[in-house]
């Protein structure tokens, strides 16, 4: 009897070891974790109605987007990124004066073990964009006056109208960029700002057909809020 | 050799239904007052929410820190106020287009000209102000 239960039990776990190997990879987190709410490929309908159905941002370009040890950080404590979710218009009630988000809808985002942090950003790190998306080299380095960038971020160009820059002040539609200097990649920044519609055609952010030094610009003071307004 | 009547028929009817209905089309883009498509609803719901407001009254959720506040799309007097082809303008081309706040983008990149035509008519039947200008 002992000799077939120890049978059995060598059985299940020789069963059990090579799936639970697989969970435990990268790609096996990818496929077990993240995929329900974020598309690792580049979706085959890119129509307005997956932009509403879909449960988070897409993840097929995150190599090209994101920085690493933010990803691993991020994975294991992830604070919102969006204040009012994805989409934001699925998040949001009226309230006394103006719309507020209706927190009962955010369901907050999962966290993963240091090990599986470590290899699911390795995993989306190599899940790069095609070139002519994130086109490497577009972000030259340059340095910005922080107050010449935020009057062009607020003022001149209306980008605090829907991103924060400073926790708690600015729009809510879209991403906090008070993180972005340690969270994204400068040349995706450039790209992204450059035309949102290449990304999602649909997507709520405008294009504002900005020149190229206002590009440059921009992407810088987006770069630097991290080591400044951020902390 | 000539072509015969059937082949003629045959070529002209798919080129004037498309005709015909991009007539239908241009009518429903410049619908008069309570005529809306539903993609403009979406398109509204995707887009103008942000600032303009689940009401469509001016607070969305990003007009708490706005230095200059959206317009109220359910109010008559400053809505009827302004004629289509303005209100189609600052949406494709955004406020400066038309000496208004920086803070109205243009949509010309997610919405071609049609989608905008509906919208227009979407707002007259928000602010219940048709204006046919």
């Amino acid at each position: 009897m002992m000799k077939l239960s120890a049978l059995a039990a060598l059985g299940l776990s020789l069963v059990a070891c090579p799936a639970l190997a697989a969970e435990n990879t990268g790609a096996g987190i990818l496929k077990s974790q993240c995929v329900s709410c974020h598309a690792i490929a580049k979706p085959e309908s890119t129509g307005l109605d997956r932009l509403w159905e879909r449960k988070g941002p897409d993840l097929y370009y995150a190599g090209s987007k994101f920085n690493k040890p933010w990803l691993e950080k991020w994975l294991q404590d992830p604070p919102r990124i969006r204040p009012a979710g994805e989409l934001y218009a699925k998040h949001v009630k009226g309230g006394d004066k103006e719309d507020v988000v209706d927190e009962t809808t955010l369901v907050p985002h999962m966290k993963l073990s240091k090990a599986d942090a470590a290899a699911a950003a390795q995993e989306l790190m190599a899940l790069t964009a095609p070139p002519d998306l994130v086109t490497k080299g577009a972000f030259k380095g340059e340095k910005v006056s922080m107050s010449m960038g935020g009057m062009f971020f607020g003022k001149l160009r209306g980008c605090g109208a829907c991103h924060m820059a400073k926790p708690g002040t600015g729009g809510s539609s879209g991403s906090e960029l008070y993180t972005a200097g340690e969270r994204l990649q400068g040349d995706y920044i450039y790209s992204y700002i450059k035309n949102p519609q290449k990304f999602d055609p649909h997507i709520w952010m405008p294009t504002l057909n900005l020149a190229e030094p206002d590009l440059q610009r921009l992407t810088g003071y987006i770069l630097q809020l991290n080591a400044t307004e951020g902390k | 050799m000539k072509p015969n009547i059937r082949q003629l028929v045959s070529a002209f009817f798919p080129a004037g239904l498309l005709l015909a209905s991009a007539f239908v089309a241009a009518g429903n883009a410049a619908a008069a007052d309570g005529q809306y498509s539903k993609q403009a609803v979406r398109n509204y719901d995707t887009y103008c929410v942000q600032c303009h407001g689940i009401n469509r009254n001016g607070r969305g959720i990003n007009s708490r820190d706005m230095s200059v506040q959206p317009r109220d799309h359910s109010d008559a007097k400053g809505m009827g106020d302004i004629p289509d082809e303005e209100v189609f303008r600052v949406i494709k081309e955004g406020g400066l287009a038309v000496n208004k706040s920086v803070l109205m983008p243009a949509w010309g990149n997610v919405m071609n000209d049609d989608e905008i035509k509906e919208l227009v008519a979407y707002l007259r039947h928000v602010c219940n102000c048709g204006k046919s200008n």
